[in-house]
């Protein structure tokens, strides 16, 4: 088996890995100090603040 | 004494937990202030809030509210706290932090821009976290979940919809992973190596992931996934795909794996994995006693056991002997031990080497065999606290984050007679608080002349930013005697009560 061919989570170890972070902030700056790429959502708890509304909308792709 | 209560609600307002904590101690330190807090208002937090008297009759929140909550000694006091708050949050930012960088407003945005993004990393509030780890995997993202508080039906849920794309769902509640030198969440800076770790545990995985490290070998990579993972209702779905992806990676040629006792189900179904690996291992389930292991495989109930067989047998801090430093100690209180640990598998590691010395203790995160603190009895018992544990850290930051969650518990201790030895850890890392050995010791530097025996141990490598051996100086010369791992602490703490009682 190439490594092509493999599923993406044995693909993960060889690849650089590269970073959406949603939360904590601090962990921006670990990461950018490591020479890893990060994007910082700015994150905002979503349907109102309702989170089982937020937990459907999720399931439905939304 | 007159008690007043004011709040204030920004809605749609978000910060994160630790800008948070930082406000809430700012405010909470104002004249005349007796309480206060800054949270976003989910279910959870406004439960807190209303059971600490912290909202006024009435104050409806949602969980996208900021609210600030201040319980002062008069109205004046309350207000003058409640605006410097508010000016705190609206003070406008610097050029700097303006122009940082781009931040886009979803996962979406964020992969659509970056299309190289292959992991999401999450930590916002429990209730959110499920929604947005979604949201991620179909993105074809791989995901670590550093948040907690999130059901188990959505663990497992997230955890087969991960598996069905071929992705790696680590946690929820996973303190640390290291792929590629990337440190995840609580990591520390390791050196490279050929030794890959999985780890059902955080703090299990940072004390092991460094003492290899500091013995001179190397990490590969470091898995996380999760403390419920081996549990029967997730079945180790994603220490079953950590094990593939050790096998498919050239890179690694001995893997640890870390956890507590899994369910005997999951560790057969996993250990049988690992007879078929090509890789060796080494398997640590914290104070498991019969493990039927394959061939390829060797068992330790400790860290720093697991450390030790990973490394080939080589002995962590040859040097140090716990029965010679204690004999060098003076003798005080009526040979008690409190452990107060920030680390939850450290205190577990505790318990082992404790019990398994003869010495009867107690814990509110208590190994199987072990009674639990506040349920059964445990008077005269030795208490080891993992102050980590939810019933200290809801609706506030980990003790590895914010160390003052320990100060009230370790001053309580310094003055309790019937202890000999005050058992801590310090977990360094990326993450982590940046100087907790100098909080450490200003708590301490208050404790009398015939105060129990402070036994630390510092998880942390040199490269870390708090840098191992500063810590280490700063904790030495607060009087704090430092043991190299974890479970020479606690053997040391062993040799002082036993020295004490001869």
């Amino acid at each position: 088996m190439t490594d092509q061919d493999r599923p993406q989570y044995q693909q993960l170890l060889a690849r650089k890995v590269e970073v959406v972070n949603v939360g904590l902030e601090g962990f921006v700056k670990d990461l950018r100090d490591c020479d890893i790429g990060v994007v910082h959502v700015d994150w905002k708890p979503s349907a109102g603040g309702d989170p089982q509304m937020a937990a459907l909308l999720a399931k439905l792709g939304v | 004494m007159n008690v007043v209560v004011l709040n204030e609600v920004r809605k749609g307002f978000y910060l994160d937990s630790v800008a948070l904590m930082r406000l809430s101690r700012e405010v909470a330190g104002s004249p005349g202030v007796i309480e206060a807090a800054l949270m976003m208002g989910t279910p959870s937090n406004a439960a807190i809030m209303r059971n600490a008297g912290l909202l006024e009759e009435g104050t409806a929140v949602k969980g996208n509210d900021l609210v600030i909550a201040v319980k002062a000694e008069s109205e004046s006091a309350a207000r003058e706290a409640l605006d410097n708050a508010i000016k705190s949050l609206d003070k406008p930012k610097t050029q700097g932090e303006a122009q940082a960088a781009w931040r886009p407003h979803s996962i979406a945005a964020a992969v659509t821009a970056r299309p190289e993004i292959n992991l999401a990393l999450i930590s916002v509030p429990g209730e959110f976290a499920a929604a947005e780890a979604r949201k991620a995997l179909n993105r074809g993202l791989h995901v670590l979940m550093f948040s907690d508080n999130v059901s188990l039906e959505d663990e497992l849920s997230l955890k087969q919809q991960a598996r069905a794309a071929g992705l790696l769902m680590m946690g929820p509640d996973c303190g640390t992973a290291v792929i590629g030198g990337a440190p995840l969440a609580f990591a520390n800076k390791l050196t490279r190596g050929r030794i890959g770790i999985i780890g059902a545990s955080g703090t299990g995985t940072q004390e092991i992931s460094c003492l290899i490290s500091e013995a001179g070998a190397g990490i590969s990579h470091a898995i996380g996934v999760g403390g419920r993972d081996l549990k029967k209702d997730i079945g180790g779905i994603t220490t079953l795909m950590a094990i593939d992806a050790f096998d498919a990676d050239p890179e690694t040629d001995h893997v640890v794996l870390i956890s507590k006792p899994p369910h005997p189900d999951v560790a057969k179904s996993v250990l049988e994995r690992i007879g078929r690996s090509r890789k060796s291992y080494t398997v640590c389930f914290i104070g498991a006693s019969e493990v039927q292991l394959p061939a390829n495989a060797r068992f330790s109930p400790t860290l720093k056991g697991a450390a030790e067989l990973a490394l080939g047998h080589k002995q962590i801090g040859a040097d140090f002997d716990a029965n010679a430093v204690a004999s060098r100690l003076p003798r005080s209180g009526r040979g008690g031990i409190e452990g107060l640990f920030a680390g939850g598998t450290l205190c577990a590691e505790a318990q082992v080497i404790l019990a398994a010395a003869g010495r009867k203790v107690a814990s509110n995160a208590a190994i199987p065999g072990v009674p639990k603190l506040g349920v059964e009895p445990s008077a005269g018992r030795d208490r080891l606290i993992d102050l980590g544990d939810d019933e200290y850290t809801r609706g506030r930051p980990h003790p590895m984050i914010d160390p003052s969650v320990r100060d009230d518990a370790l001053r309580a201790a310094l003055k309790n007679r019937d202890l000999s030895v005050i058992l801590l850890d310090l977990v360094l890392g990326y993450g982590a608080h940046a100087d907790p050995a100098e909080h450490l010791a200003k708590i301490a530097a208050d404790r009398g002349q015939d105060a129990p025996v402070l036994v630390a141990s510092v998880v942390g490598t040199e490269q870390d930013p708090q840098g191992r051996s500063a810590q280490i100086r700063k904790l030495e010369q607060a009087g704090f005697i430092v043991a190299p791992s974890n479970a020479q602490a606690c053997e040391l703490a062993v040799a002082i009560v036993q020295n004490a009682g001869r």
